[in-house]
């Protein structure tokens, strides 16, 4: 099940915790991936563990022109393009009162208006083959909410209303567009948390732990597979109980 | 001329299933020819691969009958 032989992805943000667990688990199921983000040297890195059936495309998703290069030259090395999992995202966090109108332009930039402008570049060819798998990584935030996430939030639920209504246009092309909502997730941006931080975020979880990128990965490789093909427009919810909806 | 407008009918033909009969210049794609919005994306997108051109999307969203395709592939085509 979920073999993925003869597919092609691109993982956007593959240099960061959840981003490579992804890209990893493509890759086993037997899928060529082409790794993108913005730190070239941990994306090389992690080409080089991976092996064959690997590429690299460095980008800068608050970047139009850069997003359509990112698109034509991911589906230039592979022949093709199958599989999308947009991963790529960033945090400026702040209370509404104190948020600047950068911080919560860019985070919009990057997270939602990045994310909707090479899910456009990919569409076409997805279209002409009659397969596509679009994966959008959002937040269990984008659905709770989160004091001192205002931007990110709203990025995050955008994506998933993005997702829905790129799914009804696309549905008949044999296209579908999901997204894994991820609850706390143990990565080097969770390490950086005390042990006090972390058991306030514990007394929110049922399952009484964080969640690891691999969990969520497992996630990704079940919504890019064959077998989720009359799976369209949901959001997979990966949170140890944290909210139930 | 006339080649380019067999070539444009048998896409048309061939993408949406129609009978050749009633892809006439005067057919609308959408109203006509039972078309929804992403056929005649894809339309556009076979059109442009078939005479290896550039339809930009102003121009596109002009294209609204079998006769629009032919008059802007005509006047656009290189072969």
């Amino acid at each position: 099940m979920f073999d993925l032989n003869g597919k092609t992805a691109l993982v956007t943000g593959a240099s960061g915790g959840i981003g490579g667990a992804i890209a990893r688990a493509l890759h086993r199921q037997g899928a060529t991936v082409t790794l993108s983000g913005t730190r070239a040297e941990a994306l090389e890195q992690l080409k080089a563990s991976l092996g064959e059936r690997t590429h690299v495309v460095a980008a800068q998703m608050d970047d139009a022109a850069d997003i359509d290069r990112l698109a034509k030259e991911a589906e230039a090395a592979m022949g093709k393009l199958d599989i999308l999992v947009n991963n790529a995202g960033i945090t400026r966090d702040n209370i509404s009162m104190r948020m600047k109108d950068e911080e919560w332009e860019k985070v919009l930039q990057v997270n939602l208006t990045g994310t909707f402008r090479l899910t456009r570049a990919v569409m076409r060819g997805m279209m002409k083959r009659r397969f596509g798998r679009v994966v959008s990584i959002t937040s269990v935030v984008g659905v709770t909410g989160n004091a001192g996430q205002a931007n990110y939030a709203a990025a995050k639920a955008g994506l998933i209303g993005m997702s829905k209504s790129l799914a009804q246009e696309l549905a008949s092309r044999g296209i579908t567009v999901n997204c894994v909502a991820p609850g706390f997730i143990a990565t080097p941006m969770t390490d950086g948390l005390t042990d006090e931080q972390k058991k306030g975020i514990l007394a929110r979880v049922p399952a009484d732990r964080l969640g690891t990128p691999d969990e969520i990965a497992a996630g990704v490789v079940y919504l890019a597979s064959e077998e989720a093909a009359y799976v369209t427009g949901q959001t997979l919810h990966i949170n140890g109980g944290m909210a139930m909806i | 001329m006339s080649d380019i407008a067999e070539r444009v009918k048998k896409i048309v033909v061939e993408h949406l299933g129609v009978e050749a009969a009633q892809v006439k210049e005067d057919a609308k794609f959408i109203d006509d020819l039972g078309a929804d919005s992403l056929d005649t994306v894809e339309l556009v997108m076979a059109f442009e691969e078939e005479f290896a051109i550039e339809i930009p999307d102003d121009a596109a969203e002009k294209i609204q009958t079998v006769g629009d395709a032919i008059g802007f592939i005509t006047s656009n085509a290189k072969s």
